[in-house]
């Protein structure tokens, strides 16, 4: 989904758009040549992508990749689309919130319905610590917590977006 | 299995109609030159507990103290059970806040010199019952928020926790219609503040008390039906999430990719 999202941005040859990924997402997790073009065959087959002519020089990187009108609306479904609130998703968020800056989405409604869906799993936790058990209790509260440094997190962002605009479509 | 409708507070409209107790419409206040709210528009329901969130200096002290009638707002209408109370002359607004609204806030705000009792008796003696009966009133809160025995101690006396119940004694016992909570966890470490906030949302439920609660603690507003956020001193509706991540969002399974 990361790489649909940045072929939105602009038709990108393999290379270019591992170098973006990389730059943007990799963190010290730098993707495979292997994967980017196993990933770019399976969105053609998909009708998400298509490639362009293969350019002289030949070889699988002298293809450009295009998105298609069913890989934009995929990307825009996916950044609309809020996560499961559950600790450990912070790494979608980030994502989430890059991509929608470098293409120009509205990143503060998604951050705002991700709120909402947070909160409405504290309220679920709440009820449960309050209505359950001990053990229930102690669960809870460990979902409670997660979910409010993600929550946390989020009001950051929100309130540094133009900043973080800048800065990503430098 | 109707989580979802229930849990669909959220969304502003809900209350608007049927048992909307407060509202506030297109509300606008300066102070100075500087903005706190910009039409801002909320409507709270009978029995709701409703959690204002937003970031430091959003507004949301200033929309609490406009529903409540403490400041009367530059432009807009503030309504109370269909009257208007940003029209209201000062002696019978401070008259209905008495006698219909209480208050909590960040520090319990104890009178030093007067004992837990006679604190939590204040708003009664106010509204010109007898002592003694004022007091036999307020004592009765002593168990219920796990005060006993301390009915005679002053503030001092007290721990941070201890001396909040007894603000939200005193915020409950006249039964208001709405109580008007403004942060009221703020200086309390967190098992302290989940105990007010449990005690809070009991006594308020059990007496079917309308809640507005100011907090920047998600934690604090997960004991709220819902919140609003207010933000630039506007309230924010929160767009609905897409059905299938909703669903997931309830815990009845992982909506498809």
């Amino acid at each position: 989904m990361t790489l649909l999202g940045l072929l939105e941005r602009k038709p990108s040859y393999g290379y270019d758009l591992k170098r973006d990924y990389d730059g943007f997402f990799g963190r010290g997790k730098p993707l495979q040549f292997g994967q980017v073009y196993a990933t770019l065959a399976r969105l053609a087959r998909d009708g998400k992508v298509s490639a362009g002519d293969s350019e002289p020089g030949g070889g699988p990187d002298r293809k450009r990749y295009f998105i298609t009108e069913a890989g934009v609306a995929e990307v825009d479904a996916w950044l609309a689309e809020t996560a499961e609130p559950e600790p450990h998703l912070q790494a979608v968020l980030f994502t989430k919130v890059i991509l929608a800056l470098l293409l120009g989405r509205p990143a503060e409604s998604y951050l705002d319905a991700q709120r909402a869906a947070h909160l409405r799993r504290m309220r679920e936790l709440t009820a449960l610590k309050r209505a359950g058990g001990p053990l229930d209790t102690y669960l809870a509260d460990y979902g409670l917590f997660h979910l409010e440094a993600d929550l946390r997190w989020i009001d950051m962002t929100a309130a540094r977006l133009d900043k973080l605009a800048e800065e990503v479509r430098r | 299995m109707n989580g979802a409708g229930m849990n669909e507070g959220y969304v502003n409209e809900n209350f608007v109609n049927e048992g909307c107790v407060l509202e506030a419409r297109e509300i606008v206040k300066s102070f100075g030159s500087t903005p706190a709210l910009r039409g801002a528009s909320v409507a709270v329901g009978r029995g709701e507990i409703l959690a204002v969130m937003g970031p430091s200096g959003s507004g949301k002290s200033t929309l609490l103290h406009c529903l409540a009638g403490i400041l009367v707002p530059d432009g807009g209408q503030v309504l109370f059970g269909g009257q208007r109370l940003d029209t209201m002359k000062e002696n019978p607004r401070s008259a209905l806040r008495r006698d219909k609204f209480g208050f909590v806030f960040q520090f319990g705000q104890l009178v030093p010199e007067l004992t837990a009792e006679e604190n939590v008796a204040l708003p009664l003696l106010l509204a010109g019952a007898r002592r003694a009966e004022a007091v036999r009133k307020a004592r009765a809160w002593f168990p219920r928020l796990g005060l006993d025995g301390l009915e005679r101690n002053r503030s001092g006396e007290m721990s941070g926790g201890e001396a909040q119940r007894v603000a939200l004694a005193r915020g409950l016992v006249a039964d208001p219609e709405v109580l008007f909570a403004d942060e009221p966890t703020g200086s309390l470490d967190s098992l302290a503040g989940e105990r007010v906030m449990d005690l809070l949302t009991a006594a308020a439920r059990d007496q079917g008390t309308t809640v507005v609660l100011v907090t920047h603690e998600p934690r604090v507003a997960a004991y709220a039906d819902r919140e609003i956020i207010v933000r630039d001193g506007v309230v924010t509706t929160t767009p609905a999430a897409p059905a299938a991540s909703a669903a997931a969002a309830f815990g009845t399974g992982r909506g498809g990719s």
